[in-house]
């Protein structure tokens, strides 16, 4: 049967080729939607987790109030005793303590007085450590575009906008001007040793990489941190466990009455991050249901045009005996074969530019100057699993749907008046 | 019978209005008092934060508006810690990096160490009537004194505040409390002058309490604890090469 009505499609192409091209586009979407979303939606998820966010995050109660503010008066003390603590009580986690604070950084002349300034975020990261794995979460290595890795306490690596714009190199003695926690001003010659460029506007602008040791120095905060980050050993952020583990932590160590305590965020508490997951997912359910439905509609008048220029065969078929639901049932299995075809020639086409936008990427640069979002700046697709088959729902379910809807005509037919409509 | 009444409520109006100063001499009167051609000040801030307090020990060396000097005394910290302005320029020295630093533009805005203090704030000299109008809009009574009510409006737009309210006190013409505004209305400072004593013949406060409202914490203690106005500065104090000696 099957055999019999795939000959069918072929030896006919007026019959199958208008619905093919229609779902094997509407699929073709489907796929490179879903692996644009998932990738640029996927890709600031992991920037956030890893720059700025964690998969959790540990921070001062009064702190994460002003988070943006980076305010290191505020930073959680008895850090050391607390990171003990966490990597003895979670040990499916990974623990990274890091300091982020804001600093005038200034050039000197030759003189040595101020020969040009701009504003730097330094990150105070732990660089050193034979264990450490932050140079590689960071991604640094590959950052780099000049010079070196830091390989002593007061080298610092600065961003390369940043260094183009004030003229500076390698080797390059700055001077960076700051506040500790306690509200003093400080002061610090460093030396460049590398440039880097992350691909993120809101780093890229003016990042500062120094160990950690260095920054608790200069902040005078030497068992402090503001911010203590958790990532799953995995490497993959699972919601519901970051979101058990926060609960956990935070009925075992925070205390609402003191705004010093500790308190846990997951990543989707953060950076109104759980607002673009949640947007993320209801896009892609609002393009597969999109394509679900407009297909739908042009398959079914596809369908009712087919109908007509095949009223004369399916007459035919229910004058000489065949039953209704024969004759409908075989033209659900029809569009099942015409749904697996297109979807195919979807899947293959939507796979092959997903990975075209997966591999060069879609540079965004020029319209994100002033961005703040933790984002890449080149916006690429991402294929994972799901793409290879998201497309097949709407390829199916469209094709089935559009015929069922024009084929219910059949059942309109009267026997009685067949013979006489094949006389016309 | 209306008429008369009107005529001696206008007599009235015109008699209380009669009794107040007008802005300019209460502002020279003020000035008379807490500008000077050339001062010396020892000085503590006390920095109450959310965390706590802490006291900077400092001595400023003033000369007229534009040009002061500024050297930490205290915690160790701070110390050897230099500014020196002149004019709108500011430049910082530490010890502990051997560099001299300009500080200019927005960062003038900033806090000093922590505190509720901008160095606008710190280094301010000028004197009142050369950048504001005043207007004396009532007598009123803050903390059992009699005041004059002020409202100031910069005559320029190069100055910190665009707007401050002063409460000065009628007898010794020092302002008891001060509220400093931006251009858009919205209060930024609130001062509070105590302790005023009576030094080289000028009422001065030795106490000042100043609150950014728009930060946290009990606000910051800035108590003179030593000053002599019109004092001979040396000569090579103000300028750059003092900052690295």
């Amino acid at each position: 049967m099957i055999r019999f009505l795939f000959k069918g499609i072929i030896r006919d192409r007026h019959r199958s080729r208008f619905p093919i091209l229609i779902i094997t586009g509407g699929v073709m979407l489907t796929v490179l939607m879903h692996s644009w979303i998932t990738g640029v939606f996927g890709d600031i998820i992991d920037y956030n987790a890893k720059y700025a966010t964690g998969h959790v995050k540990i921070m001062s109660r009064a702190y994460s109030e002003n988070v943006d503010q980076m305010p290191n008066d505020l930073s959680l003390l008895d850090a050391n005793q607390l990171m003990r603590d966490l990597e003895k009580r979670y040990p499916e986690m990974t623990w990274v303590n890091r300091i982020t604070f804001g600093g005038l950084l200034d050039v000197p002349d030759a003189n040595g007085e101020t020969q040009s300034q701009g504003t730097a975020v330094a990150m105070g990261i732990d660089l050193f450590s034979p264990k450490s794995q932050e140079p590689k979460r960071l991604n640094i290595s590959n950052a780099m575009i000049r010079g070196q890795m830091p390989k002593q306490s007061g080298e610092i690596l600065l961003s390369e906008t940043f260094c183009k714009n004030l003229n500076l190199s390698p080797g390059h003695s700055v001077t960076i001007i700051t506040s500790t926690m306690f509200g003093s001003m400080s002061m610090a010659n460093l030396v460049i040793s590398g440039t880097i460029q992350f691909g993120i506007k809101a780093m890229d602008r003016g990042a500062l990489i120094m160990n950690l040791s260095d920054a608790r120095q200069i902040l005078d905060m030497e068992d402090a941190a503001s911010e203590i980050l958790g990532y799953f050993n995995t490497n993959t952020y699972d919601d519901i466990k970051a979101q058990a583990l926060a609960k956990e932590f935070n009925a075992h160590f925070s205390n609402p009455e003191n705004e010093f305590s500790p308190l846990m965020l997951p990543l989707t508490s953060q950076n109104d991050l759980k607002g673009m997951i949640d947007f993320a997912n209801q896009m892609a359910g609002f393009i597969i249901f999109i394509f679900v439905s407009v297909m739908s509609i042009v398959l079914w008048n596809s369908g009712l045009l087919s109908g007509l220029r095949r009223y004369g065969e399916i007459g035919l078929r229910l004058a000489i005996g065949e039953d209704k639901g024969h004759v409908y049932r075989s033209m659900l299995a029809e569009s099942v074969i015409i749904g697996i075809m297109g979807t195919i020639g979807g899947i293959a086409i939507g796979l092959a530019l997903s990975y075209l936008l997966q591999t060069v990427g879609f540079d965004m640069g020029n319209m994100m100057e002033n961005a703040t979002l933790m984002m890449p700046t080149v916006l690429r697709a991402h294929i994972t699993p799901v793409t290879y088959y998201i497309g097949i729902f709407p390829g199916i379910i469209s094709t089935v749907l559009g015929t069922a809807l024009a084929g219910v005509g059949i059942y309109r037919r009267k026997t009685a008046q067949l013979f006489k409509e094949l006389e016309v | 019978m209306i008429k008369r009444f009107i005529l001696i409520l206008m007599l009235c109006c015109t008699s209380a209005y009669s009794q107040l100063p007008s802005g300019k001499q209460i502002l020279d009167a003020i000035d008379a008092n807490m500008a000077s051609d050339s001062r010396m000040m020892t000085s503590q801030m006390i920095i109450h934060g959310r965390r706590g307090s802490r006291t900077i020990t400092s001595k400023t060396w003033a000369q007229g508006e534009d040009s002061s000097f500024t050297e930490y005394l205290e915690p160790a910290r701070e110390r050897g810690t230099k500014m020196l302005k002149l004019e709108d320029k500011l430049w910082m020295y530490s010890t502990s990096t051997d560099r001299t630093i300009q500080i200019s533009g927005h960062m003038l805005r900033q806090s000093v160490m922590g505190s509720d203090l901008s160095y606008e704030d710190f280094l301010e000299n000028s004197k009142l009537i050369d950048y504001y109008e005043a207007t004396v809009t009532q007598k009123d009574t803050l903390h059992g004194r009699t005041c004059w009510l002020l409202d100031l409006t910069a005559k320029t737009p190069d100055v910190a505040y665009h707007k401050r309210r002063l409460w000065v006190d009628v007898e010794y013409a020092v302002p008891l409390r001060a509220e400093l505004f931006a251009k858009s209305g919205k209060l930024l400072k609130r001062t509070d002058m105590s302790d005023i004593q009576r030094i080289q013949g000028r009422w001065f406060p030795k106490t000042i309490l100043f609150k950014d409202v728009l930060k946290e914490g009990d606000g910051t203690e800035f108590k003179v604890t030593e000053v002599e106005f019109d004092a001979p500065i040396p000569a090579n104090m103000l300028s750059k090469a003092a900052l690295r000696k």
